[in-house]
Formats: C-alpha cells, sequence, structure tokens
C-alpha cells in the first residue's frame, strides 16, 4: 500500500470506524500541528458525456490538517466530511506510519479498514449483481 | 394611510418559538434521528445534497429535519451553510467509468456487456400503498449473487467505437464556476452542466417533459443510465501527489438523440449528458434532455424557439434558491412601497372622476 492509498483509505473510512482501529493502538504520542484541522469544500469535477471537457459538479465537504509527532515524524490528512477528531486520527496514523510501527499500524489500522471497504464494495457489487436481467430467447414455432 | 413601524421582534421570536414546537410534532412519538432521516428518507436527503450541490449526508439529514421536510427551505439551508465555507481545492475528474454500479441500464442495447442491473429500483412496482409497512412490516433482505464484476463498461464507448456517435472531446481545460464567477452568456457546454447539476429537479422534469411533448424535440432514448459510488481525488501539493479522498454516490445518464451529418461528417447520435450527486435518476434522464436541447447552435439545428433551447430562459429559472428567494420576498413588509402606490392610485382615481364630472 503506497502512501497516497493509505491515506485515501483512511480519508474515506468513517470517523466511528477509523476511531475503533485507532483504539487498538493505546495510548498515542503527542503531537504539534503543521496546520490545524480545517473544515471547508472540494469542489468536484465530472466530464461532458463522462468522458469529455471537464465540469463543475458540485462540492464536497473535506477536512484536512498536518501534525508532528514527539519523535519528528510528519503526518498529513485530508479526509472526506466535516470531523476534526477524524482528520486528525488520520493524520496521527499517517505519521506513525512513517516510523518504526508502521508494521504494527498497517496490521492493526490500515488492513482492517482495507478489509472493510472492499466487504463494502463487494457486497453492493453482488446485491448489483442480483438483480441482472437475465433475458430468455422465446423460440419461435415456425424455427422449431 | 400606512405609516412603517419597528415592534415585530416580539411576534417573531414567538413565531418561531411555535415553529420550533411544530416541528417537534406530537411529544408523545419519539423525535427522528437524523441518522433515521439519512437512512430511510434517503432520497429526500440525496434531493438535497444535489440541489443544495454538497455532498455531505449528515449535514443534509440535518437540513431536512430542520425544515420539517420542506425540501427547498432545507437545500436553502445547506447553500446558506456552503457559502462558510472555505474552498480546500477542486478534485480531478471523476471516472464514472469505474463506478461500483448498483444499477446501469440501457434502454437502448439489450445485451450490453456487464449486462441489464436493475438496481433497488421502483420500476416495475405496482405502485400500491403497501399498508403492510404501516403495520411495521421488515423488509427482506436484499439477494447475494456469489461473484460479480466490481465495474461494468460504459454503452457509449461501445457504440463510439463503431463511430456512430458524436464524439466528445476530451479536455483538461479549467471549467468555469458559476459560485466564484455569476453565470454569464452565452455559456459554453460545462457552465450549463454546472446551473443544469443543482437545478430544480421539477423545473427540468417539466421542460425535459415538454421536449418529450414537441417543443424542440430531440428523440431521445436513454443509452445508459448508472448509478453509483465514484472516486473523488485531490491534489495534495504539499505531497506532490494525489488521493482518492472521497466516495460519493452519482447518477449518470446519457441520452443517444437523433442523428445530425453534414457534408463533411457522416450522419451519427448526438448526445445529451446528465450527471447528479447522490440518487436522482428523474433528475439526470431530464438534465439529459434539456442539455441536448441547449445544444441545437453546436450541433447546427434551428432554433424552433422553444423554452428547452433557451439557455438564458432556462438557466436564469431553474436555481431554486434564487427563484424562491425572490417569489418569497413579496410575502414580506413592502409598507412603504405599496403607501406609494396607493398615494398614486388614489391620485389617478380623483383626476379621473374630476374629468368624468366635468364631462358631464
Amino acid at each position: 500500500m503506497t502512501r497516497a492509498e493509505w491515506m485515501g483509505l483512511l480519508a474515506r473510512s468513517t470517523p466511528e470506524a477509523l476511531a475503533a482501529q485507532v483504539a487498538a493502538l493505546g495510548e498515542m504520542q503527542t503531537h504539534s500541528w503543521l496546520r490545524a484541522p480545517e473544515a471547508g469544500s472540494v469542489m468536484v469535477q465530472g466530464r461532458t458525456g463522462g468522458v469529455g471537457a471537464p465540469f463543475n459538479l458540485g462540492e464536497v465537504t473535506a477536512t484536512r490538517c498536518a501534525l508532528r509527532l514527539a519523535d519528528g515524524s510528519e503526518g498529513h490528512a485530508f479526509v472526506q466530511g466535516r470531523s476534526r477528531e477524524h482528520a486528525t486520527q488520520a493524520a496521527l496514523i499517517d505519521a506513525l506510519m512513517q516510523g518504526d510501527r508502521s508494521d504494527e499500524v498497517r496490521a492493526k489500522v490500515l488492513d482492517p479498514l482495507a478489509a472493510e471497504e472492499a466487504a463494502r464494495r463487494d457486497t453492493i457489487a453482488r446485491k448489483a449483481e442480483a438483480t441482472r436481467v437475465n433475458f430468455e430467447t422465446l423460440v419461435r414455432g415456425e424455427d422449431a | 394611510m400606512y405609516v412603517a413601524a419597528k415592534g415585530g421582534e416580539e411576534a417573531i421570536a414567538a413565531a418561531h418559538t411555535w415553529l420550533a414546537e411544530a416541528r417537534r410534532g406530537d411529544r408523545s412519538l419519539p423525535a427522528l434521528t437524523t441518522q433515521q432521516i439519512a437512512e430511510q428518507l434517503a432520497l429526500a436527503v440525496a434531493r438535497v445534497m444535489s440541489e443544495g450541490s454538497l455532498y455531505d449526508t449528515d449535514l443534509a439529514a440535518l437540513a431536512v429535519k430542520q425544515a420539517r421536510g420542506d425540501l427547498i427551505e432545507a437545500i436553502f439551508l445547506i447553500r446558506a451553510y456552503r457559502t462558510t465555507l472555505p474552498r480546500l481545492g477542486s478534485s480531478r475528474p471523476i471516472d464514472t467509468g469505474a463506478m461500483i454500479c448498483e444499477r446501469r441500464v440501457s434502454a437502448t442495447f439489450k445485451d450490453i456487456p456487464g449486462g441489464q442491473v436493475l438496481g433497488p429500483t421502483f420500476d416495475y412496482t405496482h405502485r400500491l400503498v403497501d399498508f403492510a409497512l404501516a403495520a411495521g412490516d421488515e423488509a427482506a433482505a436484499a439477494k447475494i449473487a456469489d461473484t460479480a464484476p466490481q465495474t461494468r463498461a460504459r454503452v457509449s464507448d461501445h457504440l463510439g467505437r463503431e463511430g456512430l456517435l458524436r464524439d466528445e472531446p476530451r479536455s483538461d481545460d479549467t471549467p468555469p464556476d458559476l459560485t466564484r464567477t455569476p453565470l454569464e452568456l452565452p455559456a459554453d457546454r460545462p457552465l450549463r452542466l454546472q446551473a443544469l447539476a443543482r437545478a430544480d429537479e421539477g423545473f427540468l422534469l417539466g421542460l425535459a417533459y415538454s421536449t418529450q411533448r414537441g417543443y424542440g424535440r430531440t428523440h431521445a432514448f436513454v443509452g445508459e443510465l448508472r448509478i453509483g459510488t465514484v472516486q473523488v481525488a485531490v491534489d495534495i501539493p504539499e505531497l506532490g501527489f494525489s488521493i482518492d479522498f472521497a466516495e460519493i454516490v452519482v447518477t449518470e445518464c446519457e441520452t443517444v438523440n437523433q442523428f445530425t451529418g453534414s457534408r463533411k461528417e457522416p450522419p451519427q447520435f448526438t448526445r445529451g449528458y446528465g450527471l447528479v450527486m447522490a440518487r436522482n435518476e428523474r433528475k439526470s434522464i431530464s438534465m439529459s434532455l434539456v442539455d441536448r436541447a441547449l445544444q441545437w447552435r453546436e450541433l447546427g439545428e434551428d432554433n424552433v424557439g422553444a423554452p428547452a433551447q433557451d439557455a438564458e430562459f432556462v438557466l436564469l429559472h431553474s436555481d431554486n434558491i434564487q427563484a424562491t428567494g425572490f417569489l418569497e420576498h413579496i410575502k414580506l413588509p413592502h409598507y412603504v412601497d405599496f403607501q406609494a402606490e396607493l398615494q398614486l392610485i388614489r391620485r389617478l382615481r380623483r383626476e379621473a372622476l374630476a374629468e368624468q364630472e366635468a364631462a358631464e
């Protein structure tokens, strides 16, 4: 998993799901802000006809922050929604992934979140597949 | 004579207290939570996000609750809130071809790769009021297939390969943004699509229906309609890469319309496009019909004077918050304006009566 991939995973998870995994890591190091959490919006672009020129579709809420741990490692977050807590925890995990606890963090936080997300997507795809139409071609009498 | 006066504060405060009580309704019943609204009135919340032009389920559910279910009032709340948010950036264009579809149908091609996937649709229901719901019937769980493809190819890619469909030239131009610069005419297609994406569902539905009934007919078929989740990527300049920071539901409709051709180009189908945040297929189909009607100039068609072809008429009247703001302001006190009107009409009547008497 690349840094861009885990930052995205942390950003898309719900604040509750992330908090539940972070709790498994025990007490967190103290941190100082490089950029305190700030909620705002991102303009989402689409493309004409799905493939052509970009146009502005509408906005989605987002919160970003950056912090530094006592050991000097820096963490960044840019998460969906308005939760400052979500952004802070995502940045803490990103910072821990720079240090010597990265294997533990990956196993206790990233892997479970990735599995949850994959399962959620798979469930949608499989429910959709269950509603797929199976056309039956009727044999006309004169062809028999 | 009317005199402007102060003195509404107490009445306003009492009115708003009653509003809060009325919002709560019968206190012997449990209060609705915003989670219940988000989960069980999901399509009301979807409409508020699309027309409020801000994707945030919790916020939209709260707005629906605060507005007592008046969706335009809820959209108004979201639009007002949106203006308080700093803009953190602009996303890369979303890839609807990579959508995890919950629904994907085509009215034009029976055997599309990936199949006709109905999803949780109202289509083919009998539209009979279900009294079992009122009796507290808990629905059965959805069926789940053993395996499924994660993405399904776009129908237009299929048709485009044969050259039958008018090309959508790809570009990476920065699109105009009507939330930053007031909409000006003539509006290019990206600007028109932005306005339509946040437009009132009912207004678009009426306009789209008018084209079907003959006011600027475009002979539309739904080439593809898809609903599902897409990733939203944003660049993080400090880190030098982009991340898929959000996952949103969108509804996309692409219509295949009567062909054009010229001396230079062989006949080909044209296309209309609808893309709406959250789940709203009625609006996305309407949007694609209106988008197609507005393309008359680019496609070298005649302007037959139909409302849906008139970009000024469509774009300047499609925003329900602008419309309701101007419409509803006429119920607020206009005592001084009206006093001037009263004086004028009294003088005119006096003069008319005097002339009548003089003539007699």
